[in-house]
C-alpha cells in the first residue's frame, strides 16, 4: 500500500510521535522548529485528504486492518475533512507565529513541555475530527482537553491557574457527561461506532435510555463549546491563556466540538427519527439567541482586549449553532461555513493581541493608546479582522452572516425576529471593535510609549496570512461555502 | 478602451491614484500632482462614456462572484451615468480647492486626507454604477467606512465624538436594515440585479411592501430622512472640503441615488403607486424637508444651516420619487445634479470665509460681501438655486417636481414644495442681505483686515457658481438621461 492509503492514520499519528519527541529536545529554538515542521506536514496531509474525499468521497480507514465495528475505524467524509482542513490550517499558521510571544511568556526551561503539550492539543482535535468511533472521540477529547489545560497554565500570568483548573473542572464534567451517553447508546446498540450506532439506533429509538443519552451528550458536548449559559470557562481561559494559545484554540477548540455535535445530533440521532418529538433546536436555538446578544453585550464593557474578544467567541458560537439548530440547506451551510470563518476571524484578532502584548505587555484598552501610530501595520491587521468579525462585505464575516439571515428569513414568522437579532448583535459588534480602533487611532500616545515599535516579522507574516485569508474567502467563495453546503447536504440526509 | 473598460477604470483610478498619494507623501507638490492627475483621468474616463449611454447604450461588466449567484455586476444607466458625471467633475474643481483650503489653514494629516478622498471617490464611481443590490451594499458601506477618518481628522473630542455618531447612525442602518431587506428582495425573488421597471410585482404583496419600503428608506441612512439625519450636521466637524465634495455630493447623493433607484429599479414606480401600504413614503419625506427646514432657520453656524438645509433638499430627490410619476421622477435625478453643484458652491464659500475671515458665524457676516465679492457673489448663485429660481439648475428640478406633483393630484407635495421655497428664501436671503448690504460691525479692532480668501478657494468656486447657472441655460444632455431613466 502506499502512503497515500495510510493518509487518515498518518494525520493522527504524526504529531501524536511527534509530541514526546518534541519534549527531548532541549533547546528552545529547536522545539519550535520541530513543531512548526510537524504542523506543515500535519497541513499537507489534512489538504490531500479534504483533495481526495472530494473526488472518490469518504474514505473508510481500518485501524490495524481491524474491520468495524470490532476495531476502530477513521471515516473521513466532506465535513470532518472540512474539520481537519480548519484545525490543520490554523496550527500551520499559528505554530510558526507562537515562537516570540512564547519566549516573552513562558518560562524557558519549560519550551519543550509547551511545545509538546502544543502538539498533543493538535494531535486530539485531529482525533476527535476524522475518527468514526463514539469512544474514541471521548480519547482524543481527553488528550486534547489535558493538553490545553496545560498550555493554557503555562502562562507567566498566575491567574491563568485558575482559568486553567476552572476549565478543567467544567471540562471535565462535560466529557463525563459526554462519555454516559455513549455508555447508554453502547448499553442499548452494543456498539461504539458512530455509523453503526446511526442504523441500530431506530429500532430502540424512543427508549429512556436512548433519551437520556440525547441529553447527556447534546449537555456534555455544549459544555465544551461553551455555549451560553455553559460558556463560563471560556472568559477566563482565553484571557489569561499565553497569547499564542488563546489564538490555536480559540479558533479550533470549540469548532471541533461543534462538529462532534453535528455528528451526534444528525448522524446518530438522526434527522428523521427525532426521538420521542424530541428536537434538539427546541431548546438550543433560544439558547443561541441569548448567547449571542449577552456575549455581544457583555464584550462591549470589558477593558481588556482579550476578554472583550472572549466574549465575542461566546455570541460567535450563538451564531454557529443557530445556523445549524435550522434544519435547513441554508442554516447549517451558515452554520458549517461560520465554523471556518470565524477560526481565521478569531485567530487573526487573538493574534494581534499577542504582537502588542510583546510590545506593549498589556492589551487593557487603557495602554492602547495611540498605538495606532507605533504598530500602524498591527493595528491596521486588527481594523481589518474587526471589519471581518462585524460583518462588512468582502469579508468572510459577511459571507456568514449573509447566510445565516437568509436561513433565518426561510424559517418565516419567527425567523424575522431572529434574523433582527442577528444584526442587533452585529451592531453591538461594530461598538466594541470600534472602542479599541477609536482609542489606538485617535487619542494620543502617553509619555513613553515612544520606545513601542511595530511586531517582528514573525509575527506579521502569519497575523496578515490570515487577515489576507479574511479577505480572499470573503471574495472567492468556491472552497468554503461549497464544502459547506456539501456538508451541509451530507447531514440532512438531501441529494444535491 | 472599450465601455466595459471605462466602468472597471472608473473605480480603478482613484484607487490606483490612492496608492500613488501614499508614495508621494513626502513631497506636497508632486502628491497633490498626483490628486489632480487621477481626477483628471476619472473624468476623461467618464465622460467620455456620456455620450454613448446617451444614445442608448447600457455597458455592462461582472466582475467576480461575491456570493454564489450574486456577482460584483457593473451596469451603466442613465441616473448612474448622471451621477457620475456630476462626481467626477466636482473631485477636480473641489481638488484644486482642498488645496487651497488644507494648505492656507495649515491642516495636519494631510496625506491621509487626499487619500480618504480619493478612495471616497472610488467608492462613490462603486455607486453610481452598481448593477445589483450586493453591489450597491458594498460601495456604499466603503463609502461610510472610508470617509469616517475625514469626519474625525481633527483628532480632538468633538470630532471623535461626531465621527461615533457618524459611524453609528450610517453603519446600525445599513446593517440593521438596508441588508435585512437585500437579503429579504434575495430571498422573495431570487434576484438582486436592478431592472428596469422592478421586479417585485407578484414576488411582495399587501403590507409587506410598506415594510420592505420601510427598511429600504430608513436601511440608506445616507438619504438622511428624519429622524435618522443627525449623523449629517455631526459630519460638519470634517474640513471643508470634506463637507463640500462628500457631505454635499458624493455621500449624500449616494442616498438618494440608492432611494432612486431601489424605487425605480426594485418596486417600480407603477407597481409602489398601485400599493397603498408604500405612501407613507411621501409625508415622511415631506415632514422631513418642512421641519428640516425650520431647524436650519434657527442655526447661527454656517456650516450647520448649510447641513440642515442639505437634509432637506435631499427629501426633495426622495419625495420627488415618492411621488411616483415619470415627471417628478426626471425631477429627482436632476435635482441630484442641481443641488450638487449648488451646494457645494455655499460649502465653498463657507470654507472660503472661514480661510480669509476665520468666522463661522452667520451673525458676523454683516458687510463682509464688499470684502470678498467673488466668494459672497457665488454664495448668492447657490442660494438661488437652493431657493429654485431662474437662472439656475434648482428651477429646473423644482419645475419637473411640481409638474409631477399636480399631474398626479398629489396636493400634499405640492403644498411642501411651496412652503419650504418660502422657508428657504427665509434663511438664505438674509445671509446674502447682510453681507452685500449692512455694514461691517469692526469694533475699533483693527486686526480684522482681510480681503479674499487664497485664489484656488475663490477660482473653485467661481466655476461651481457658474456651473449651476450653465445646466440652467444648457440642460439639453442631464434632461435626456432624467427621461430615459424616467422612460424605463
Amino acid at each position: 500500500m502506499s502512503v497515500a492509503a495510510h493518509l487518515p492514520a498518518l494525520q493522527v499519528a504524526l504529531p501524536l510521535i511527534a509530541a514526546p519527541l518534541c519534549s527531548l529536545l532541549r533547546r528552545p529554538g529547536v522545539a519550535w522548529g520541530f513543531a512548526t515542521l510537524v504542523s506543515w506536514v500535519v497541513l499537507v496531509i489534512a489538504a490531500l485528504l479534504l483533495a481526495q474525499v472530494l473526488s472518490e468521497g469518504t474514505l473508510i480507514y481500518e485501524m490495524g486492518g481491524w474491520a468495524a465495528p470490532w476495531g476502530i475505524i477513521y471515516e473521513v467524509d466532506t465535513i470532518n475533512a472540512f474539520m481537519l482542513l480548519i484545525v490543520a490550517a490554523i496550527g500551520a499558521i499559528v505554530t510558526p507565529y507562537a515562537r516570540h510571544t512564547v519566549t516573552a511568556e513562558v518560562p524557558a526551561e519549560q519550551h519543550n513541555l509547551f511545545y509538546a503539550a502544543w502538539l498533543l492539543c493538535l494531535t486530539g482535535l485531529l482525533g476527535i475530527a476524522i475518527t468514526g468511533d463514539a469512544f474514541n472521540v471521548f480519547v482524543f477529547l481527553e488528550i486534547s482537553s489535558l493538553s490545553s489545560y496545560v498550555l493554557i497554565a503555562a502562562s507567566n500570568d498566575r491567574r491563568a491557574l485558575t482559568a486553567a483548573y476552572q476549565y478543567l473542572v467544567l471540562g471535565t464534567i462535560g466529557a463525563t457527561f459526554y462519555l454516559i451517553g455513549v455508555g447508554l447508546i453502547y448499553m442499548m446498540t452494543g456498539t461504539l461506532n458512530i455509523s453503526d450506532m446511526a442504523e441500530r439506533l431506530p429500532d430502540v429509538a424512543n427508549t429512556r435510555p436512548i433519551r437520556a443519552a440525547a441529553g447527556f451528550i447534546t449537555v456534555g458536548i455544549a459544555l465544551k463549546f461553551a455555549l451560553f449559559p455553559l460558556h463560563l470557562w471560556l472568559p477566563n481561559a482565553y484571557t489569561y491563556a499565553p497569547s499564542a494559545v488563546s489564538a490555536f484554540l480559540a479558533a479550533t477548540a470549540t469548532k471541533v466540538s461543534i462538529y462532534v455535535l453535528l455528528r451526534f445530533e444528525f448522524v446518530v440521532f438522526g434527522v428523521d427519527i427525532g426521538i420521542a418529538n424530541f428536537h434538539f433546536s427546541e431548546f438550543l436555538m433560544p439558547l443561541c439567541v441569548l448567547a449571542f446578544l449577552a456575549g455581544s453585550t457583555v464584550a462591549i464593557f470589558q477593558n481588556d482586549v482579550k476578554r472583550l474578544l472572549a466574549y465575542s467567541s461566546v455570541a460567535q458560537i450563538g451564531y454557529m449553532v443557530l445556523g445549524v439548530s435550522f434544519y435547513s440547506l441554508d442554516g447549517m451551510t451558515a452554520g458549517i461555513v461560520h465554523l471556518f470563518n470565524h477560526a481565521m476571524i478569531k485567530s487573526a484578532l487573538f493574534m494581534v493581541m499577542g504582537c502588542i502584548m510583546l510590545r506593549v505587555g498589556s492589551v487593557q484598552i487603557k495602554d492602547l493608546h495611540g498605538i495606532g501610530r507605533h504598530m500602524p501595520w498591527t493595528m491596521f491587521a486588527f481594523v481589518l479582522g474587526g471589519l471581518s468579525l462585524i460583518g462588512v462585505p468582502l469579508t468572510v464575516g459577511f459571507i456568514s452572516k449573509w447566510y445565516l439571515i437568509l436561513g433565518a428569513l426561510e424559517e418565516g414568522g419567527y425567523g424575522f425576529a431572529i434574523a433582527a437579532a442577528v444584526l442587533i448583535s452585529s451592531l453591538l459588534s461594530v461598538i466594541y471593535i470600534w472602542r479599541v480602533v477609536e482609542v489606538a487611532y485617535f487619542k494620543p500616545s502617553p509619555h513613553g510609549a515612544a520606545e513601542i515599535t511595530e511586531a517582528p516579522l514573525g509575527m506579521l507574516i502569519p497575523t496578515w496570512l490570515l487577515i489576507g485569508a479574511n479577505i480572499y474567502f470573503g471574495v472567492q467563495t468556491d472552497l468554503t461555502v461549497g464544502v459547506a453546503r456539501q456538508a451541509a447536504a451530507l447531514l440532512l440526509g438531501i441529494d444535491l | 478602451m472599450s465601455p466595459e473598460d471605462q466602468i472597471l477604470w472608473a473605480v480603478a483610478l482613484p484607487l490606483i491614484g490612492a496608492v500613488g498619494i501614499v508614495l508621494a507623501a513626502k513631497q506636497p507638490n508632486l502628491r497633490e500632482a498626483v490628486t489632480l492627475v487621477t481626477a483628471s483621468l476619472l473624468f476623461v474616463d467618464v465622460w467620455t462614456l456620456a455620450p454613448s449611454v446617451l444614445a442608448g447604450a447600457r455597458p455592462a461588466v461582472d466582475a467576480f462572484e461575491v456570493i454564489p449567484g450574486a456577482s460584483l455586476n457593473f451596469v451603466v444607466e442613465p441616473l448612474g451615468m448622471t451621477f457620475a458625471c456630476v462626481a467626477s467633475l466636482l473631485w477636480i474643481v473641489n481638488s484644486v480647492y482642498s488645496i487651497g483650503y488644507m494648505r492656507g489653514n495649515k491642516e495636519h494629516k494631510q496625506t491621509r486626507f487626499y487619500v480618504c478622498f480619493a478612495i471616497a471617490l472610488a467608492s462613490t464611481m462603486g455607486v453610481a454604477f452598481a448593477g445589483n443590490l450586493i453591489t450597491l451594499f458594498i460601495f456604499y458601506e466603503a463609502l461610510t467606512l472610508c470617509t469616517y477618518p475625514l469626519v474625525t481628522h481633527k483628532g480632538t473630542e468633538d470630532a471623535m465624538q461626531s465621527g461615533r455618531t457618524y459611524l453609528g447612525i450610517l453603519i446600525s442602518t445599513s446593517i440593521g436594515l438596508q441588508l435585512l431587506a437585500i437579503i429579504w428582495t434575495w430571498n422573495a425573488t431570487g434576484n438582486m440585479a436592478f431592472v428596469a421597471g422592478g421586479f417585485l410585482a407578484g414576488n411582495i404583496e399587501g403590507p409587506e411592501v410598506g415594510l420592505l419600503l420601510f427598511l429600504y428608506m430608513f436601511g440608506i441612512g445616507k438619504a438622511a430622512l428624519m429622524p435618522i439625519h443627525r449623523w449629517l450636521p455631526a459630519a460638519m466637524v470634517a474640513p471643508t472640503p470634506v463637507s463640500a465634495l462628500l457631505h454635499a455630493v458624493a455621500v449624500v447623493k449616494a442616498g438618494v441615488f440608492s432611494v432612486v433607484k431601489v424605487i425605480v429599479y426594485v418596486f417600480g414606480v407603477d407597481y409602489l403607486a398601485g400599493e397603498p401600504s408604500g405612501q407613507w413614503l411621501l409625508y415622511v419625506a415631506g415632514f422631513t424637508i418642512i421641519v428640516a427646514s425650520v431647524i436650519a432657520l434657527r442655526q447661527d453656524n454656517l456650516k450647520r444651516r448649510l447641513a440642515y438645509s442639505t437634509v432637506s433638499q435631499l427629501s426633495y430627490v426622495v419625495l420627488a420619487a415618492a411621488i411616483l410619476s415619470p415627471l417628478s421622477v426626471i425631477g429627482a435625478a436632476l435635482h441630484i445634479a442641481a443641488h450638487a453643484f449648488g451646494k457645494i458652491t455655499l460649502f465653498f464659500a463657507a470654507g472660503s470665509i472661514y480661510t480669509a475671515a476665520h468666522k463661522d458665524r452667520i451673525s458676523q457676516l454683516d458687510g463682509i460681501g464688499r470684502r470678498m465679492p467673488w466668494t459672497m457673489g457665488a454664495f448668492a448663485v447657490g442660494a438661488v438655486s437652493m431657493i429654485g429660481l431662474p437662472p439656475t439648475a434648482g428651477f429646473l428640478s423644482k419645475w419637473y417636481m411640481l409638474l409631477g406633483a399636480l399631474e398626479t393630484q398629489q396636493m400634499v407635495a405640492v403644498g411642501v414644495i411651496v412652503a419650504s421655497t418660502l422657508l428657504n428664501a427665509a434663511y438664505f436671503l438674509p445671509i446674502v442681505y447682510q453681507a452685500f448690504f449692512k455694514t461691517e460691525a469692526t469694533d475699533g479692532n483693527p486686526g480684522t483686515e482681510h480681503g479674499e480668501a487664497p485664489w484656488p478657494i475663490v477660482v473653485a468656486l467661481c466655476s461651481t457658481a457658474t456651473l449651476t447657472v450653465l445646466l440652467f441655460l444648457f440642460p439639453g444632455p442631464a434632461l435626456e438621461l432624467a427621461r430615459q431613466l424616467a422612460g424605463g
